[in-house]
C-alpha cells in the first residue's frame, strides 16, 4: 500500500482526533481524504511534525496523533530523544515509513537500506515502539489511542503518492480552526 | 541584582508557562532557575529548530511559550521562522545570548554576531538589545507586546548585560 490507501483506510479512525499533519504530499492526500477543523497542516517546514504534535500533546489532555515520514524523522532526529524523555500518555508519532522523501519525487531515503527507524526511537527512550505493515495500521492505530501510553508507531508501506491538489487555506485559518477545536 | 531571578519572575508573571532552550554559557544560570520553578515547564531540545516546534504546538495547546538560545541558532532557525512561526502567526518570545559582542573571549563567535541584527532585521524580527543590567527593566514590557503582536521578537542579551566572563 502507499501513504494516500492507508489514510484511506484509517480515516474513520482520524475522525475528530486532533492531527498534526506532515509537509507536503502527505498533507494534500489527508487534506482531500478528510478534511476537519482537528487537522493541523505543517505547511513548509520539513522535520518538525513530530516536534509540533509534542508540544501540543504535552500541552493540553486530549490525543494527539501526529502523522509523519521517514526522511521528515531522519531531519529531525533529536525529535526522538525529546519525545523518548517527554513522552505524554496522550501523544502518538505515527511514521509513515515508506523508504523515501516522497513528496520531491520517491528519492530513496536510508530506511530502504539499513537504518531501521523503530531501533533508533527504542534506542532513543520510547517505551512504547510499535512497527507494523501497512495492512494493519488501523488495528495498530486504534490500539495506540486505547492504551493511551504514549505510543511511536512505524508504518512500513510502498513509496509512492496519489495526485491531490495543492492545499489553498489560509495558514492563520488553519491555526485557528485547529486550536478552537482543541479548546472545544 | 540577580538577573536570572528577575528574568524568571517576568515569565511566570507573564504566564509562560512552557519553555525550551538549548544552552549557551551566558544562559547557564536562568536556565537553571527556569528548570527548578514550579510553574515552569521546561523541556530542552536538541536543535533549535525542534524548540521552535514544539513552542509553536504548546502555543496551540494553550500554552505560553518560550525559546532560550544562543545567537549563533539564529543560523539554524530561518526556516522555521519564516514557514512555521511567522506563516501561522504565533507569538515566541526568544531570549538569546549575544555571543561575539564586547567581553567576548572566543573569537569564532563575533562570526555569526556580525550577522545576527541583519538576520534579525532582514526578517522583519521586532529586536531588543540588552547591553546593561538595567535594561532587563524592559523584558516585562517586551513579553506583553510579544504575545498582544503574535510574532516572534528577539532579546539580545550580550556578556556585558550578563556581567562579563570573569577570567575566561
Ligand atoms: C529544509 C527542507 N528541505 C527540503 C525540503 C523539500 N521536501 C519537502 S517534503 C520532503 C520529503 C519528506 O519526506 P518524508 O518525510 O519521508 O515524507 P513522505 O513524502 O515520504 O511521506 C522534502 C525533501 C523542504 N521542504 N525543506
Ligand atoms: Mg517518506
Amino acid at each position: 500500500m502507499i501513504r494516500s490507501e492507508i489514510l484511506k483506510e484509517i480515516a474513520p479512525i482520524l475522525k475528530d482526533q486532533l492531527i498534526v499533519c506532515n509537509i507536503g504530499i502527505p498533507s494534500q492526500e489527508l487534506h482531500a481524504i478528510m478534511d476537519q477543523p482537528s487537522n493541523f497542516y505543517m505547511l513548509g517546514t520539513m522535520g518538525l511534525a513530530s516536534s509540533i504534535g509534542l508540544g501540543v500533546a504535552l500541552a493540553q489532555d486530549k490525543t494527539v496523533i501526529s502523522i509523519d515520514g521517514d526522511g521528515s524523522v531522519l531531519t529531525n532526529l533529536g525529535t526522538l530523544p525529546t519525545i523518548g524523555n517527554n513522552m505524554p500518555k496522550n501523544y502518538i508519532l505515527m511514521i509513515i515509513d515508506n523508504g523515501s522523501y516522497g513528496s520531491t519525487g520517491d528519492q530513496p531515503t536510508y530506511t530502504g537500506r539499513k537504518t531501521d527507524l523503530a531501533a533508533m526511537a527504542r534506542a532513543a527512550g520510547c517505551d512504547n515502539v510499535v512497527e507494523v505493515q501497512d495492512v494493519d495500521t488501523g488495528k495498530a492505530l486504534q490500539e495506540a489511542i486505547d492504551a493511551q501510553v504514549g505510543t511511536v508507531m512505524v508504518v512500513k508501506c510502498d513509496s509512492g503518492n496519489a495526485k491531490m491538489p495543492v492545499i489553498t487555506m489560509d495558514p492563520v485559518i488553519i491555526k485557528d480552526r485547529f486550536m478552537k477545536a482543541i479548546e472545544a | 541584582m540577580n538577573l536570572d531571578k528577575k528574568i524568571t519572575d517576568d515569565l511566570v508573571a507573564n504566564d509562560i508557562s512552557f519553555v525550551t532552550t538549548v544552552p549557551c554559557k551566558q544562559l547557564a544560570g536562568v536556565i537553571e532557575e527556569i528548570d527548578q520553578h514550579p510553574d515552569i515547564f521546561h523541556i530542552p531540545s536538541n536543535k533549535e529548530d525542534e524548540g521552535m516546534g514544539l513552542c509553536a504546538g504548546a502555543w496551540m495547546g494553550g500554552k505560553r511559550p518560550m525559546i532560550i538560545m544562543q545567537n549563533t541558532a539564529i543560523g539554524v532557525t530561518i526556516n522555521t521562522l519564516a514557514t512555521l512561526t511567522q506563516y501561522y502567526r504565533m507569538p515566541l518570545p526568544m531570549l538569546i545570548s549575544y555571543r561575539g559582542e564586547l567581553r567576548e573571549p572566543v573569537a569564532c563567535q563575533v562570526e555569526m554576531a556580525v550577522h545576527t541584527k541583519a538576520l534579525l532585521a532582514q526578517m522583519n524580527i521586532p529586536t531588543y538589545h540588552f547591553h546593561n543590567q538595567s535594561d532587563v527593566e524592559e523584558l516585562d514590557m517586551i513579553l506583553k507586546y510579544t504575545f498582544m503582536c503574535n510574532k516572534p521578537v528577539a532579546i539580545l542579551t550580550d556578556a556585558n548585560f550578563w556581567g562579563g566572563y570573569g577570567d575566561q
